[in-house]
């Protein structure tokens, strides 16, 4: 069992989670309630992740974070080390491969708060961040985690982009679906195993556990 | 303030109920055409009654400030709310106005105490909880302060959406299709409750219906809509006995509507020329002899004369002919009476126990009057075009 990798896969997991978060929250509002031209241009790049390998979605971002990139360059002369194969080449990955994971739900969710609730809640004088917190959010909360889960249970198993972005350095991007990967070329099949089974026991949970709490018991919007 | 200040002499002495409450002038073409004209005072119900798609909703949304109209201005409480020329646009929680949705819009994951406070925000903390369970104990809701909206039945989620309105101290009270969600029963106490509650209010309250009976039932006055127009206020007896043309008279459900010329028109008596005879129309004349106009009259203004003995108003305008049509509305039978020569029946209304008494069928040969000060002369309008079925 590689832990460093696991611990790895565990945090690049968080941190995404805690950067798409706020962003796929905003979008997902904008999406769902303020219909604009050219709005299905916008959700289909934004599922593109959903539908392209990972290798040509990894190829694409290679490029574009590569020192050849505006991007990258940025990046090199703000930090002094590239931005391909390092934790944050994969973290910036990580968010863009996960946007439909973590928007699609939370879009639905806010898609189903009726529009009259919305507007009683300002007629009721709450200020917009207080209608957030104290309407919005609570009741758009089981999409919101189901886009958390996903998009960690996600990040988690993610091969493909990983590897083409972040190349395989134990602490910096060797996750643990890409130590599983040494693994079984290294003929480990034991240590690949129990890799495999611990992200499959992980999977699982979390998913049943986001299905359990996200079934709207009590809460009949309309 | 400076401007207030200045002015104050001539303000104070104009000081209409109307400057304190609501005023209401709104104009445009898309995506709803509006050309409305809204006058509420402090303490009056005034109902805003149109058929469906006539823009009532859009006009309450106006005021709430969900919608913004292209022209007008919005007045409430001395305060400007909205003036598209000034570019004064407050948003909804500077406005001050309760609304209640017309499916309540309460916040399905709330208590509906928590429901109550949500609207108490101008409130210190500590003393929203108390206030909102006296909001709710003023709409007889004791008791059910923990219920979510799921688990109240559609009578109590009105009064949460009432009291949730109100707590806010709104200046304005806005009700869109109050009753519209809730049995018949419900909605007979939910009247009672309003009536009793608006006795209480010192405040403008806007009541949006499409129906005329629950307008004429618990507003003070009525404004008329059509495809956005506002087209006559007054009380609700005003617009259903007097409506300012035929249109209004087809909206207001006014049964008896013809077309007619002015024979006579005299100090004390008009006299309308229709179907051979000439109608004794009591009232100042308006309109010139030889005018085209068109007449109509409340079904409660025919008269059916007795078989046996002579009763009142026997002597205006008597009209002979046969019950074409007999139906029985709730302790009512309305009859439509044919006439010779007549385009439509005329509708009249008894109690259904005197109609039975009378054995008054379809066929049967009757006479009636037409009450002279009943009959309503407006001016002439197509009644075949541009109207509403």
């Amino acid at each position: 069992m590689d832990w460093t990798a696991f611990a790895l896969s565990l945090r690049l997991a968080g941190w995404t989670v805690a950067v798409l978060l706020p962003f796929g929250l905003a979008v997902a509002r904008i999406l769902a309630w303020h219909p604009f031209g050219g709005r299905r241009w916008v959700e289909a790049a934004l599922a593109l992740p959903l539908v392209l390998p990972p290798t040509v979605l990894g190829f694409y971002l290679l490029v574009a974070f590569g020192g050849h990139s505006p991007l990258g360059r940025i990046f090199e002369s703000l930090t002094g080390h590239t931005l391909t194969f390092s934790f944050a080449g994969l973290l910036l990955a990580s968010v863009i491969f996960n946007l439909p994971f973590a928007i699609q739900p939370m879009q639905r969710a806010f898609e189903t708060i009726p529009t009259d609730v919305r507007a009683a809640a300002a007629c009721c004088g709450m200020a917009p961040w207080r209608i957030f917190t104290r309407i919005e959010f609570p009741l758009a909360w089981p999409g919101i985690l189901s886009a958390i889960v996903l998009t960690f249970v996600h990040t988690l198993g993610e091969f493909g982009v990983v590897l083409m972005v972040g190349g395989s350095i134990p602490g910096e991007t060797k996750t643990i679906a890409i130590a599983i990967y040494d693994r079984v070329q290294a003929f480990d099949n034991a240590g690949a195993a129990s890799m495999a089974a611990v992200l499959l026991v992980l999977s699982f949970i979390a998913i049943a556990a986001a299905y359990g709490t996200a079934r709207p018991r009590d809460i009949h919007v309309g | 303030m400076a401007e207030a200040a200045t002015e104050l002499p001539a303000a104070a002495t104009e000081l209409t109920p109307v400057a304190t409450g609501l005023r209401v002038r709104l104009t445009q073409r898309a995506p709803i055409p509006l050309d409305a004209a809204l006058d509420c005072a402090p303490g009056e119900t005034h109902a805003l009654v149109g058929p469906s798609g006539s823009g009532k909703t859009t006009i309450l949304r106006c005021i709430a400030g969900l919608h913004g109209a292209a022209e007008g201005r919005i007045e409430c409480g001395g305060a400007v709310w909205y003036d598209a020329a000034a570019r004064i646009d407050l948003t909804p929680q500077a406005r001050s106005a309760g609304l209640v949705f017309q499916h309540y819009a309460l916040f399905p994951h709330l208590s509906a105490q928590a429901n109550v406070e949500a609207a108490l925000g101008h409130l210190p903390v500590g003393d929203r909880a108390a206030r909102a369970t006296e909001m709710l104990a003023r709409v007889h809701l004791s008791g059910l302060e923990a219920r979510k909206p799921a688990q109240l039945s559609g009578g109590q989620q009105q009064r949460v959406a009432v009291a949730r309105a109100l707590a806010r101290d709104p200046q304005v009270l806005l009700l869109d299709e109050p009753f519209s969600a809730v049995d018949r029963v419900t909605r007979q106490k939910l009247y009672r409750e309003l009536s009793e509650l608006r006795r209480t209010l010192a405040l403008p309250i806007v009541l949006v219906t499409h129906d005329l009976d629950e307008a004429a039932m618990l507003s003070d006055r009525m404004t008329i809509l059509h495809r956005g127009r506002t087209l006559q206020t007054g009380t609700p007896r005003e617009v259903m006995t007097r409506p300012a043309d035929p249109l209004v008279a087809r909206l207001v459900d006014m049964k008896n509507v013809f077309e007619a010329r002015v024979a006579k028109s005299a100090a004390a008596t008009t006299g309308v020329a229709w179907n051979g005879t000439v109608l004794e129309v009591a009232g100042a004349p308006a309109f010139a002899a030889g005018t085209r106009v068109c007449w109509g009259i409340p079904v409660a203004g025919v008269l059916l004369h007795r078989r046996d003995r002579p009763s009142r108003g026997e002597h205006e305008n008597p009209l002979d002919g046969s019950v074409a049509e007999c139906l029985e509305i709730g302790e009512d039978m309305h009859m439509g009476m044919r006439i010779d020569g007549a385009p439509a029946l005329l509708w009249l209304k008894v109690a259904t126990h005197v109609a039975r008494r009378n054995r008054i069928a379809a066929g049967e040969a009757i006479r009636v009057s037409l009450l002279a000060d009943a009959i309503h002369v407006m001016p002439w309008r197509d009644l075949a075009r541009d109207m509403p079925a």
